[in-house]
């Protein structure tokens, strides 16, 4: 199990295709691991939606603020430039469009852009839905970070979700331990492969028609 | 001279009948008015419908309040965290309500309550379980569906500064929900750690003003939920 991208590799790889000067949320996960790999010379705007633009690593024991977290509910440092804002506004800058990017991990994502990240729907389970919801509708362009396939050997990436959507034909890009792999008019299509990875491996753990890399 | 305030935690949430709707400022620990929500466990009201994002932590504050059987049922947008346990096992068991509502929906109910706006258009949940029964309606190409606004009889808030007249700042992300909760309750109570006369808040630096607010406690030194739940707290 050595060719393929680990974590790390897939939040660099996904920061890699965030422009400069962008104003970026990042879901709970391998997403939040992107900040560590801004490429050189670019600089990301961190928004939290619980209410903080301009967000920063987590503090040293003597900098901690108890009223200072993410929307993960882990504490963070705000960083020179910083704003605070109530969840209105917060969201007002999500669902108006204001957050160019928005990078999400995913239980399942289909050819046609649908994104199922919320719920299995399994009876007696509790839904919780943050939000998701909202972030799928309003960021410009929606990115997912996630493992090609489930613990088990299930695709994840699929022809349509069989888990309750978060939201329908959202998703543009898709960042997975195998491959970079965009959605297109004609469904999944690789765009870059890992090291040591070829397309019939891509192909095979695909739960889709996948087309290869131009 | 106009002065809302109130002398003790107690007497600011002695009036809250059963039945009431409550919004709780706060997002997971940071923002939540804790001696306000104990000072609503001692008053004992029940058959409460609280509005929070979340469901409390622990056995303290809010969680304490619905783990004591005042609360019939929560409107919340993400009712399960880690530390999260009182709510999930009264939900198994029946003994809750839940109105699981988006984030952003929830905030601009809020928000449209205290602003007069009976409803507006959202495109949040299109096309998915979430919009089911809910009207829709194109707007230039695009599926929207309607939020009713989301009003409370009374709100629990926590602020940094207050003034007698009801000016608030807050603490950072502290702020999360506050500020609208504070205009959508007919009803707004403040606990607030620090009290100072009015004119000592510079008017450029209010993010809730007064009108917004009916009544302001002191709570110097508050505690916070994360340093009740690191000592394994419970309340009462």
């Amino acid at each position: 199990m050595s060719a393929g991208w680990t974590r790390e590799q897939m939040a660099a790889r996904a920061a890699r295709d965030i422009p400069d000067g962008s104003y970026v949320n990042l879901g709970i996960g391998i997403p939040e691991l992107v900040t560590r790999y801004v490429p050189e010379g670019r600089e990301f705007i961190y928004h939290t939606e619980n209410g903080l633009l301009g967000m920063g690593p987590p503090p040293e024991e003597d900098e901690l603020d108890l009223d200072l977290m993410n929307a993960g509910k882990k504490y963070v440092t705000a960083l020179p430039g910083a704003s605070y804002f109530h969840h209105a506004d917060s969201f007002s800058m999500i669902r108006g469009g204001h957050i160019d990017v928005c990078v999400l991990g995913t239980m399942q994502v289909a050819s046609n852009g649908d994104i199922a990240n919320w719920s299995t729907g399994a009876p007696g389970a509790i839904p919780a839905v943050g939000g998701a919801m909202d972030l799928v509708q309003g960021v410009k362009q929606i990115f997912v970070i996630t493992k090609h396939s489930t613990r088990g050997g299930d695709a994840k990436l699929v022809e349509r979700c069989s888990y309750p959507l978060t939201g329908p034909g959202v998703v543009s890009r898709i960042f997975t331990d195998l491959a970079v792999v965009d959605v297109t008019p004609d469904g999944f299509r690789v765009v870059e492969l890992a090291p040591g990875i070829d397309f019939e491996e891509v192909e095979s753990k695909t739960g889709a028609p996948i087309l290869p890399p131009i | 001279m106009i002065s809302k305030k109130f002398s003790s935690v107690a007497e600011a949430v002695a009036d809250i009948p059963d039945g009431a709707i409550v919004m709780v400022g706060g997002f997971g620990a940071s923002g939540s008015p804790i001696e306000l929500l104990h000072a609503l466990i001692d008053h004992g009201a029940k058959d409460l419908t609280v509005i929070n994002n979340n469901t409390g932590n622990g056995e303290v504050g809010l969680a304490a309040l619905i783990g004591n059987g005042q609360v019939s049922k929560m409107i919340c947008s993400f009712p399960r965290s880690s530390q999260s346990r009182v709510f999930p096992r009264m939900y198994k068991e029946g003994k809750i309500e839940l109105e699981l509502v988006p984030q952003g929906t929830l905030a601009e109910r809020i928000r449209a309550a205290g602003a007069g706006i009976p409803a507006f258009y959202t495109p949040t949940t299109v096309g998915t379980v979430l919009a089911q029964g809910k009207e829709d309606r194109k707007f230039d190409g695009r599926t929207y569906v309607m939020e009713p606004w989301l009003k409370a009889d009374f709100a629990l808030i926590k602020c940094e500064v207050a003034d007698p007249l009801g000016n608030l700042t807050y603490n950072k992300t502290a702020r999360n929900f506050s500020p609208i909760m504070c205009m959508a309750a007919t009803t707004t109570i403040v606990q607030t750690g620090k009290l100072v006369t009015a004119g000592e808040i510079d008017p450029e630096h209010v993010i809730t003003p007064g009108i917004f607010v009916n009544r302001v406690v002191e709570v110097t030194d508050p505690i916070h939920e994360d340093t009740l739940i690191a000592g394994a707290g419970r309340y009462p």
